[in-house]
């Protein structure tokens, strides 16, 4: 399904989110102060998964090339970033990742990146361990579920084998280990139609089963709701849950999470340098807008903070419930 | 029937204070202070719940709890084996109501 398609269902059902938000916040969604560079390096991926909003996967072509990893180098230095988030497809599969993340590290900034560590296993690619320990990077990996059966199904068939592989790997390294300052954060996203339980309950399960049946540890864990878009947007109509689940989004709606919503501090830039809401918006197209510079070639930070967000009803994904980000849930329950 | 029992009802819930609102409140009260976490975890009360919910043939409660079983990363084999208890629960209930049966057999047999 194109961008445009994906669009007409999704705004097909519910006000429209901006409207909700004006009605119960009595104000524009704007950004505030962005500290957050999203970078997404490529498209291109080992895997397909079944949730992926990116679509990604190993027929991608779409690469940032070095050009633009240079301008989002010169971005990431301003003193205003203070993260720096990487993400793909598999980041690792950008052939100029490794001179990225050095020449990142130097920047002594938070630098993230969002790997499926399955690409670790392939032995062109387990040198990242390396390159990410040494730049002390941190690493949020994604992990549905602690059973292989309900893993492999979201993230395809050996996913998870390989996944605790080199999670032991990497706490070997020290990583996801307490007084390390390595960190590993795990992201939570449900395997089916319906919506993440807080985070804290979940994160104890994992840490319990992830301990007592594979002996592997991390640091964090991040629940993140599957935003109706891309692939996932495809299962839930084929499946018929999608009126059920975009239903549920609003009903959960939070406006506590209005205010701490991930993209009023942060962008995204495309693999083209063009700059996005976040990386969501990214995925349907949806450009920031209202007169905001959109290409990392005339970034401009005064002018994106305070930005109108440019939404559609997708939105509702990160507002339900305990709200949802890239860094997990976003306030307390309503 | 089918009017009955529409899934949408299941969003009424939340209003069946409408009247009597006093009651409704207490209700709501009593209701989230003994289904969140206690000495018991909200994952054993939401498997309490959902064998309940089972047992009393209420497709509200079971399309509740079969979500919230899920969200709260219940497999589904821990969920079928709270409903097994559910069911074993209603035929020891029913067998054990046999014995008034009994009773009554031996008392009335010659």
């Amino acid at each position: 399904m194109d961008t445009q398609e994906q669009l007409s269902v999704i705004n097909g059902i519910g006000r429209p989110f901006a409207e909700r938000v004006k009605e119960e916040k009595n104000a524009l969604f704007v950004a505030d102060r962005i500290n957050t560079l999203q970078i997404n390096v490529s498209r291109l991926c080992n895997l397909s998964c079944r949730h992926c909003h990116v679509q990604a996967g190993p027929d991608r072509k779409e690469i940032m090339p070095i050009d633009i990893l240079k301008k989002c180098l010169e971005t990431a230095a301003l003193p205003e970033i203070e993260v720096i988030d990487i993400t793909g497809g598999a980041p690792e599969m950008n052939p100029y990742l490794e001179w990225f993340i050095s020449a990142a590290a130097k920047l002594k900034k938070r630098l993230m990146v969002r790997s499926n560590l399955v690409i670790l296993a392939d032995e062109r690619y387990s040198r990242f361990m390396d390159v990410y320990q040494s730049g002390r990077v941190e690493i949020v990996t994604s992990l549905p579920a602690y059973e292989h059966e309900k893993s492999d199904k979201q993230r395809g068939k050996g996913t998870f084998g390989k996944t605790v592989e080199i999670i032991k790997e990497l706490n070997k390294r020290g990583y996801g280990l307490e007084g390390t300052g390595l960190i590993l954060d795990i992201v939570h996203n449900p395997v089916g139609a319906y919506m993440p339980a807080q985070q804290d309950v979940i994160e104890h399960e994992y840490r319990k089963k992830l301990k007592e049946g594979h002996g592997i540890f991390f640091s964090s864990l991040f629940t993140i709701t599957n935003m109706p878009i891309g692939r996932y947007l495809d299962f839930l109509l084929s499946s018929g849950n999608f009126e059920d689940y975009m239903s549920e989004l609003i009903k959960s709606f939070n406006k506590s999470a209005v205010d701490s919503a991930m993209c009023r501090f942060m962008v995204s830039i495309g693999w083209d340098g063009t700059i996005y809401d976040c990386d969501f918006n990214q995925m349907l197209g949806l450009r920031v807008d209202h007169g905001t510079p959109d290409n990392i070639r005339n970034f401009d930070i005064k002018k994106l903070n305070g930005r109108i967000i440019t939404t559609a009803n997708h939105c509702y994904g990160c507002t339900a419930g305990s709200g949802s980000s890239c860094q997990g849930a976003t306030a307390e329950n309503a | 029937m089918a009017d009955y029992y529409e899934k949408k009802d299941l969003e009424d819930f939340a209003n069946i204070g409408e009247y009597a609102k006093d009651q409704g409140e207490k209700f709501f009260q009593y209701y989230g202070s003994s289904t969140s976490q206690g000495n018991l975890s909200e994952r054993e009360k939401s498997l309490i719940a959902l064998a309940v919910a089972t047992t009393q043939n209420c497709p509200y409660c079971i399309d509740a709890y079969t979500n919230k079983c899920l969200s709260i990363g219940l497999t589904s084999d821990e969920m079928m084996e709270a409903v097994h208890v559910g069911a074993a629960m209603m035929a020891g209930v029913t067998l054990a109501h046999s014995t008034q049966m009994r009773k009554i057999i031996k008392k009335k047999e010659l």
